[in-house]
């Protein structure tokens, strides 16, 4: 009951002071919607948005999550805080769930924000809406925790921003949203195949499209088993750096 | 029979080869305030980090109300509340949601912290800061919040790193009188501080750390005994007298007594037998040097800790200017 508590507030706290302030609320409507735009303008010939969809809310849970956690983590590491929340009874797997249970939040709204653009210009119909949840829901799951890995291993905000751009851009390019897998340099596919977000793109590909080639039980597994990775892997460095 | 809140048996901390806290042994009774005094990188912060569980010991074992907590001082932090040296609170929320947070990292229950937050804004003179952003505070105002919001949880034992470090005046004066009634209700405090006169005023019980080793603990009639055991007379005279004009014939007629300089006109007679002043006087008056004051000097916590440690009266001045 402590715990949940404990967890309850600081996720409450988070969402107040961070994720629903109004900035960040433009940021995650603007953000997907200039993806949006971006890809009618770069087209030549009309742009079917069911097309661009998986991509732009790809790249929006993303952007999204990854953007917020690695600057609030930071920050507040900074400020220390977060130092405050560490000598908390509160547990280290739960204190980190807290954390990044906001961002999770933040990135699911985010990818919703161009389906719901999208639904003025196109029909919607044909789309599985159970796949479409899930692999928005582990596409959020594991941006965050790459988000969390990306925080936890960098002492400053702009570090972070730095250190998320080097994951974030070749993972975009090499997920298959921009270019199809299969037209990528050979050497490179192989790398494809080892960036999560490859996985999420595939799944709401198949959730919208239908035209995903990645069966859905192993994007869903790979998905969980970056998580799991990223998440022991943050862990271990609170434990070890900033609990010295 | 005192109750104790803390124990710790030779608890070391070392960073490769560097080592922070050297075998410190120490305890805390209830209802105590418990200083480490010592000046900067004595190992202070360190010490409290381990004790809090923000670091961890290298070896060495901590006791809280008589349980070994050494290898998960996470369990133990339900009892422990810290005041870091900086206050850390939140810049967006104002001081009531900032202590009612704080009180829910602890699992307490809403309608009770919003209470306990009520409570301590009152207590703390923060009833009308309480509505504003923790950002607008000013630094006394900051740290007597993040004192707050260490109690809210009503723990055993607080632990305050450098309460008054980097405040002014008035709001030094307003900590230490706020730590003093905070011990006289019941809360046993274990705090560190580089202030000679704040350990003096707050303590009952000292330990002197340098180099991450305790020097001497104890409480503060017992450290200055030693020191007390030295009888100082104090001479002020009416204008600029010459030490050697009068030193041969002093230590001859005076002897074993000690015989220093403090000023152009100010000198000090030291001695471990009791003083006796008119013969000094006449001494003086013989040599037609003119006598404006004499006083004894009782030895200050400051002297007893220079004695003890080793380390210059300047030194740790020049920290205290340093710091503030």
């Amino acid at each position: 009951m402590k715990t949940a508590i404990a967890f309850w507030n600081i996720l409450l706290k988070d969402m107040r002071n961070y994720y629903l302030k109004p900035p960040n609320i433009s940021w995650g409507i603007i953000f997907p919607f200039a993806w949006m735009l971006m890809f009618f303008l770069k087209s030549q010939t009309p742009v079917d948005v069911r097309t661009v969809l998986p991509g732009v809310m790809a790249m929006s849970i993303l952007f999204g999550t990854t953007s917020m956690l690695a600057v609030t983590i930071t920050f507040e590491r900074r400020s220390r805080s977060f130092d405050r929340l560490l000598l908390s009874p509160i547990s280290l797997t739960w204190l980190m769930l807290a954390k990044t249970l906001g961002a999770i939040l933040f990135g699911i709204v985010n990818a919703f924000v161009p389906m719901l653009i999208a639904i003025f210009f196109t029909s919607v119909s044909n789309i599985n809406w159970a796949i479409l949840i899930l692999s928005v829901f582990f596409i959020a799951i594991t941006s965050t925790f790459l988000g969390l890995f990306i925080a936890v291993s960098v002492s400053e905000v702009f570090e972070a921003q730095t250190f998320s751009n080097f994951f974030r851009f070749p993972m975009v390019f090499l997920c298959g949203l921009f270019f199809p897998i299969s037209q990528l340099p050979v050497f490179l596919r192989p790398l494809s195949y080892i960036v999560p977000l490859t996985y999420g793109a595939d799944l709401l590909k198949t959730a919208i499209n239908q035209n995903g080639h990645i069966t859905l039980g192993i994007s869903l597994l790979v998905l969980l088993f970056f998580s799991m990775i990223l998440f022991l892997i943050s862990k271990r460095n609170i434990q070890h750096r900033w609990i010295y | 029979m005192h109750e104790t809140i803390l124990e710790v048996k030779n608890l070391s901390k070392k960073f490769d080869d560097f080592i922070a806290v050297d075998q410190i042994n120490f305890s805390v009774i209830k209802n105590e305030i418990f200083g480490f005094l010592g000046p900067n990188g004595a190992g202070k912060t360190t010490a409290i980090n381990v004790l809090t569980g923000l670091a961890r010991p290298t070896s060495g074992t901590i006791f809280i109300n008589g349980a070994d907590y050494t290898a998960n001082i996470k369990k133990a932090q339900e009892m422990i509340g810290i005041v870091p040296d900086e206050s850390n609170l939140y810049d967006e929320m104002d001081g009531f949601e900032n202590l009612c947070f704080c009180a829910s990292l602890y699992g307490i229950k809403k309608t009770e912290r919003e209470q306990r937050a009520r409570s301590l804004l009152q207590q703390f003179n923060l009833v009308e800061a309480g509505k504003k952003p923790y950002k607008s505070y000013s630094k006394g105002m900051k740290r007597k919040l993040t004192i707050a919001a260490g109690i809210i949880h009503q723990p055993s034992v607080l632990f305050l790193d450098e309460p008054t470090t980097g405040i002014d005046v008035a709001s030094a004066r307003q900590i230490r009188l706020l730590i003093k009634n905070l011990n006289e209700t019941g809360t046993t405090i274990f705090m560190t501080t580089h202030y000679i006169e704040e350990a003096e005023r707050l303590c009952h019980r000292i330990a002197f750390i340098v180099k991450g080793q305790i020097i001497k603990t104890g409480k503060i009639d017992e450290l200055m005994e030693d020191a007390q055991k030295e009888k100082i007379i104090q001479f002020s005279f009416g204008g600029k007298v010459q030490l050697n004009q009068f030193q041969q014939d002093f230590c001859l007629q005076f002897s074993p007594c000690d015989l220093s300089q403090i000023q152009e006109s100010v000198f000090q007679v030291r001695s471990e037998t009791t003083l006796d002043l008119m013969p000094f006087m006449s001494f003086f008056d013989s040599r037609g040097i003119k006598v404006m004051e004499a006083k004894i000097i009782k030895p200050s916590l400051e002297e007893v800790f220079v004695k003890i440690t080793g380390i210059e009266r300047d030194l740790m001045k020049k920290e205290k200017e340093g710091k503030k």
